[in-house]
């Protein structure tokens, strides 16, 4: 396939950047959307120009760590699936794709289409866990049994990536599917219970600090989630804040 | 340095985690505030040991390359965790863990380090419940279990196919919690260049910030490597393009031993390479071996007929397909250990059996799994089991609750629907059982520098079962190190923080700048990844699946032909003050170069087969691989003398004394 590529550009959080046009050829249909952009580097590398920087690291789609906004949507076109798992047969011969970084106030361009989104760290750090030490003198495993739906709901909430999506298509940049996936997983489970209230509060405070937008419902991200986190999670969120702010 | 002693506790092998425990020597809470400890790296070892250390008091700064410590690449195991609960009460105890742990590494580990493993296997899985971690439930509300390759028991707990995900980010929780408290400080897109030795003790290390490029000196009274394994030496592996051996190899060139670079996990069931352009390979999970059935046809005419499209994998009927796990080795069938596996595929793949275009396939099949779900799901709920279509509707919805993920990642990459056709498979480079030297303690050849995790070589001798990888990173993390490194450190408690400005430091951070410059300066004609992709066809054509004495010969002058030219030739873009990744990658590619070298080396020298290392010249007449315990039974640990050929080779013997040795057998 030979391709058109419109590739933002920018050299530093500092610097203003552009889109760049580039060519392509000889881009084969198995090829994950990644490696055409190895391509792409590979040529510019050989021609004495800059690469284009973008994350990237496990290439199965599980660490979360490749962005990318193709054709306007955070992970392309496909559903389902990160950029990583995006394979090129989704294109035809001729097509121009623009390639832009996730875009929000609290994700700050490194480079290209590389990112800063240690916020969502941040937040993890406000209440993303259960206080028990590590120190192994924990109670048998068995000894709480979990019923089956909760425990399934809370690991489809557990399996978020973090990787920004939600975040990138919404129209108000808000991280609520994300935190929520992680409230959602602890409530749903008699271990995160204890916590519940102090865990919500102090993530959503963390979430506002860093300059995350609110949720007004459009559901884009449930869409966009290469994971499908369910909107349910925002809704669970929400009575478990209500909660707490009552219980105060 | 040289003197190579394990420092196995003496005892009973059942009482010497115990004792060993109990006589150790202690840091006191007041005294552990005044400690440092650096860790490099954020997989299951590192996150766990890092959150633990900061936990007992200890100041902990911790390193990870990537944006985020939970990127790490634990996050991809998929299929699940080992313990030796017996929760299924089908016979499973510690000491069965441990026999078969040993029996599937082909008898090549140490004997106390993996006891010690299975014996606190049973504490990470109530750690992680505790920390919320959602392990498989059954309808009564406790935890689930399957089964794994090279065991008769089910003792694998599992997350879908996310096992690995869910354990990483119980880790990182745990981490997060310490961060919040300050015992933690994170560096995310830091990566290590050097080890820094003071007094002949580990006291630091420079590492590289990798947005800006600023390079930064770290003191600490102790290191803790945990950067993973070195698989991506293959080029081609299922490892994450990031993962690499950088730390790994830099303290063995400041005088840590390196263990049995030669034992590679080439793990069966990973997707076939579909072309030149291909960058990571992806793993099935070994999960899928309990209900997959893996054959290739009979006939070398239905596989012709096959290649070209001409006929389709399911319309051969049963007689005309080969079972060849099931036919060669009854009692384990599809879950023979890993090693088995791969070495069965490619003997079915080199005699022409191969099912796609490129010949090196087989194919991994569902459909008896579907049938035999279907017809129990259609018994429960009262539904005609007679009905084909419906069983078949019944049996995919349990394959999909069990594997969907899986199936999903398949479909995506190749294009085909593994519920309706089987999956094609193929073995790639996955897991690097050698790796630094450490002794019981897990520390390294050099004073007050440990490793753990894939990173070390301890646990797993030259073949790893599955599910037992993260269960080694969260026992070494969790419940080890942070135990032993308190015996080292109670002789530092009056030492005081570490300065930065010694000599010591000035002189290892500009070896590091050097060297950047030296990169960025080289202004070369050929990209890293050239060389990276040329040292991985070397490795996986001479030191890959089988091995033999010329291969080995050619590999090691090939690799150092290689590097010469890298260090004349390659070119690298941009400049060291930025976000650079090609600069990044250049060290490490850099690194792999010496280390391709060094497991050439090791492969060379060990002339017998044992596990994941086969030498053709040590077959038995059915072609499996001979041991050689008279002249072997040792692990390799080499000492780096200013170039790899030159390395010197030291032995640990391995000393067997609640297991007698036998030879492995799967039939």
């Amino acid at each position: 396939m030979d391709l058109t590529l419109k590739i933002w550009r920018q050299a530093n959080v500092d610097e203003d950047g552009k889109m760049v046009d580039y060519s392509i050829s000889d881009v084969s249909p198995d090829m994950s959307f990644l490696e055409m952009m190895d391509m792409h580097n590979e040529q510019l590398i050989n021609k004495g120009e800059d690469p284009v920087a973008f994350d990237h690291d496990c290439r199965e789609g599980i660490c979360g760590m490749c962005s990318m906004f193709i054709n306007g949507e955070a992970h392309g076109p496909d559903r389902l699936v990160t950029t990583c798992q995006l394979h090129m047969r989704k294109f035809k011969d001729g097509d121009t794709i623009v390639i832009e970084p996730f875009r929000a106030n609290a994700f700050p361009v490194i480079k290209d289409l590389a990112v800063d989104r240690s916020a969502f760290d941040r937040i993890q750090h406000a209440g993303g866990f259960v206080s028990v030490n590590t120190s192994g003198n924990t109670q048998d495993a068995n000894a709480i049994p979990i019923d089956k739906h909760n425990a399934d709901k809370a690991f489809d909430a557990a399996t978020c990536i973090g990787c920004g999506a939600c975040v990138a298509s919404c129209k108000n940049a808000s991280a609520m599917l994300f935190v929520s996936a992680k409230v959602s997983q602890y409530a749903l489970l008699p271990q995160g219970k204890v916590e519940a209230t102090d865990r919500v509060l102090n993530m959503v405070k963390q979430m506002d600090e860093e300059g995350f937008g609110n949720c007004t419902n459009t559901g884009a991200c449930e869409v966009e989630c290469p994971k499908g986190i369910s909107l349910e999670n925002i809704a669970r969120m929400n009575s478990e804040y209500l909660y707490a702010s009552l219980k105060g | 340095m040289s003197k190579l002693e394990s420092k196995v506790p003496e005892g009973p092998l059942a009482e010497k985690w115990t004792n060993h425990k109990s006589k150790i020597n202690l840091v006191s809470p007041a005294n552990k505030r005044s400690i440092d400890i650096i860790v490099v790296g954020t997989g299951l070892a590192g996150a766990s040991a890092s959150a633990t250390l900061a936990e007992l008091g200890y100041n902990v700064k911790t390193f990870c390359f990537q944006d985020s410590p939970r990127r790490a690449h634990s996050i991809a195991a998929q299929g699940g965790i080992n313990a030796a609960k017996n929760y299924q009460g089908d016979g499973d105890s510690t000491y069965r863990l441990f026999y078969d742990t040993i029996k599937g590494g082909d008898y090549r580990s140490r004997e106390a380090n993996v006891y010690r493993l299975a014996e606190v296997s049973t504490n990470i899985i109530d750690q992680c419940v505790a920390q919320g971690v959602p392990f498989a439930r059954d309808y009564g509300g406790l935890l689930d279990n399957r089964s794994f390759g090279g065991v008769l028991v089910s003792r694998t707990f599992y997350a879908k196919g996310q096992t690995g995900q869910q354990l990483l980010l119980g880790a990182y929780s745990a981490m997060n919690r310490q961060i919040a408290r300050g015992k933690i400080k994170m560096y995310n897109r830091h990566e290590m260049m050097d080890l820094v030795l003071v007094n002949g003790k580990a006291r630091g290390i420079i590492a590289r910030n990798l947005v800006n490029g600023k390079i930064e000196r770290h003191s600490a009274h102790a290191v803790v490597i945990a950067s993973g394994g070195y698989g991506n030496v293959f080029f081609l592996s299922t490892n994450a393009m990031g993962s690499n051996a950088s730390a790994s190899w830099k303290i063995h060139k400041r005088g840590a031993h390196f263990s049995n670079p030669c034992y590679t996990q080439i793990h069966p069931t990973c997707i076939p390479v579909s072309g030149e352009h291909q960058s990571k390979l992806t793993l099935m999970s070994e999960s899928l071996r309990n209900d997959g059935r893996i054959w290739v046809p009979k006939r070398l005419e239905d596989v012709k007929a096959i290649r070209s499209g001409k006929l389709k994998p399911t319309d051969l009927n049963e007689n005309e397909r080969d079972y060849y796990l099931e036919r060669r080795y009854p009692a384990f069938g599809n879950l023979v250990p890993r090693d088995v596996a791969s070495r069965a595929a490619k003997e079915r793949c080199d005699s022409g059996f191969g099912v796609n275009k490129t010949g090196e396939a087989v194919y991994l099949d569902f459909a008896a799994a579907i049938t035999r779900y279907g017809k129990e799901q259609a018994l429960v709920k009262g539904y005609d089991e007679n009905d084909a279509l419906l069983v078949k509707k019944l049996g995919q919805e349990v394959v999909r609750s069990k594997y969907g993920n899986l199936f999903q990642m398949y479909e995506k990459i190749v294009d085909q629907n593994p519920y309706e056709t089987p999956m094609m498979i193929y073995p790639a480079v996955h897991y690097t059982m050698g790796g630094v030297w450490v002794d019981y303690n897990l520390m390294t050849s050099i004073p007050g520098c440990y490793a753990i995790g894939e990173a070390n070589f301890s646990d797993h001798g030259s073949n790893r079962l599955g599910a037992s990888a993260l269960m080694q990173g969260l026992a070494d993390g969790y419940f080890v190190l942070p135990y032993t490194i308190g015996d080292y450190l109670s002789d530092d408690i009056r030492t005081g923080p570490i300065s930065t400005d010694s000599p010591e430091f000035k002189s290892a951070e500009k070896e590091v700048k050097d060297r950047i410059d030296s990169f960025i300066n080289n202004k070369g004609t050929n990209s890293v990844d050239f060389y990276h992709k040329k040292l991985g066809k070397i490795m996986w054509d001479k030191c890959g699946m089988s091995r033999n004495t010329k291969g080995l010969k050619e590999a090691m002058i090939e690799i150092k032909e290689l590097r010469e030219d890298f260090y004349k030739n390659v070119s690298v873009p941009g400049s060291s003050s930025e976000f650079n990744e090609q600069l990044a990658k250049a060290g490490r590619v850099a690194d792999f170069l010496e280390l391709g070298e060094l497991f050439a080396k090791d492969a060379l020298e060990r002339t017998e087969s044992c596990g994941g290392h086969f030498r053709e010249e040590s077959q038995t007449p059915e072609g499996e691989a001979l041991r050689d315990d008279k002249n072997f039974s040792f692990s390799s640990a080499w000492e780096y003398n200013g170039e790899p050929s030159k390395a010197k080779l030291h032995k640990e013997q391995l000393k067997f004394e609640a297991i007698e040795v036998k030879t492995r057998s799967y039939k």
